[in-house]
């Protein structure tokens, strides 16, 4: 049967991918941030997951506002990125897994969950910056991929609670299924940032950490939050934490935190780094 | 108190104020042979999408505020941005008044 090796949640932040590009993960700016991943990569070594499943936002690339999912996801046996506009590199095609899909979108269906799946699907920065800072070699990305991207750009959103009670029935999907599959839930996005208007350039530290402490020990406490209230707290764009949500819901009630980091800032973000695991 | 935190993000909660056209030409702006043939020709980029004055006149003047008040969504308007290689931090510079070296000075200041 497939098993939950763990979840790891990380910022998605374009300007990530550019430092990679421009090899400047040594550099003064970047340090504080790159640094924090090789306790990452060593616990990777150890789980050694053989899929990973990516709770992203797509910032339209894949998606216009003339037809937007609110939960969508891949069911393909390959993903490809493409030019976003603003200059960074495209990636190579990730490797999927339609079968693992097909499973997962069954039983989330069965669970009254109504994805959009997506037989074709453009992956944005928000999945293959994530996956680049875990697996930052130059050849192709290791693991079979599952795209599940989330509505964050155009409201009304998904509530926090729903995105908790998404994550518990992926989780329930993931360990359903047959195969002996090593399974990694990555969720994308955040912590504290606004883009637009005026307010662009909030962080708001506190309530970041205080996010970071919940999701170890009470995700349910943040399913309380409307989206509204997360707005206020977080920023326009630190909704991007119902990623994080979806994917530590796929856990169990009791984790255990291997590691995290948190940074301010990169670009108008606060970052964040988690790894969690199911507590024995 | 919620409105005044939000700042100018009429996109925010009122879907029914997010502009398709204008977000459909910077969705296009995706494509490197779309930027270039704004960049071409800007007007008769601008009428292949219907925009209004106020969005055009925005567009004309790359003004970010201007744009969400007219019904742009950030996330689009990013592509938009891209085309002069404005960056987040460009656009946030703009949007509050900043030069953008005191906009990055005041984001490295919430990392001390």
């Amino acid at each position: 049967m497939a098993r939950i090796v763990g979840v790891v949640t990380t910022s998605h932040i374009p300007a990530i991918g550019a430092a990679i590009a421009k090899g400047q993960q040594d550099e003064p700016y970047w340090k504080p941030f790159f640094g924090a991943f090789g306790a990452v990569h060593a616990w990777l070594d150890k789980v050694r997951p053989d899929a990973a499943v990516v709770v992203y936002n797509d910032h339209g690339l894949q998606f216009f506002l003339d037809k937007l999912p609110t939960f969508a996801i891949g069911a393909a046996d390959e993903y490809r990125n493409a030019d976003e506009g603003w200059g960074l590199p495209v990636q190579p095609p990730y490797r999927g897994d339609a079968t693992f899909s097909w499973h997962l979108v069954e039983s989330l269906m069965a669970e009254e969950f109504d994805l959009t799946t997506c037989q074709e699907m453009l992956v944005d920065h928000a999945f293959t910056v994530p996956l680049r800072l875990l697996w930052p070699g130059t050849g192709p990305c290791p693991v079979r991929t599952v795209p599940l991207s989330v509505n964050t750009i155009h409201h009304p959103l998904p509530t926090p609670a729903r995105c908790l009670k998404l994550g518990r029935a992926l989780g329930r999907a993931i360990a359903s299924y047959p195969e002996d599959l090593k399974v990694l839930v990555l969720g994308t996005g955040g912590l504290s940032h606004q883009l637009d208007g005026e307010r662009a350039g909030f962080i708001n530290r506190g309530f970041d950490q205080m996010c970071m402490a919940a999701m170890v020990d009470d995700p349910d406490a943040l399913g309380r939050y409307s989206i509204r209230q997360i707005v206020e707290a977080a920023g326009s764009q630190g909704v991007e934490l119902v990623n994080w949500l979806v994917a530590r819901a796929a856990l169990g009630p009791r984790v255990a935190k291997v590691h995290s980091n948190y940074h301010v800032p990169i670009s108008n973000t606060a970052s964040g780094l988690m790894v969690l695991e199911n507590a024995n | 108190m919620l409105r005044a935190l939000e700042g100018s993000t009429r996109d925010g909660f009122d879907p029914g104020q997010t502009a398709l056209t204008l977000n459909k030409m910077c969705y296009s702006f995706n494509r490197a042979e779309n930027r270039a043939a704004f960049l071409r020709d800007e007007e008769a980029y601008c009428c292949r999408f219907v925009l209004d004055d106020a969005q055009r006149a925005a567009i004309g003047r790359r003004n970010v505020l201007e744009l969400i008040a007219a019904g742009g969504n950030i996330y689009y308007l990013a592509k938009f941005a891209g085309i002069f290689r404005m960056s987040v931090q460009d656009i946030g510079a703009q949007q509050t008044g900043m030069p953008v070296e005191a906009f990055k000075a005041m984001l490295a200041a919430k990392g001390r």
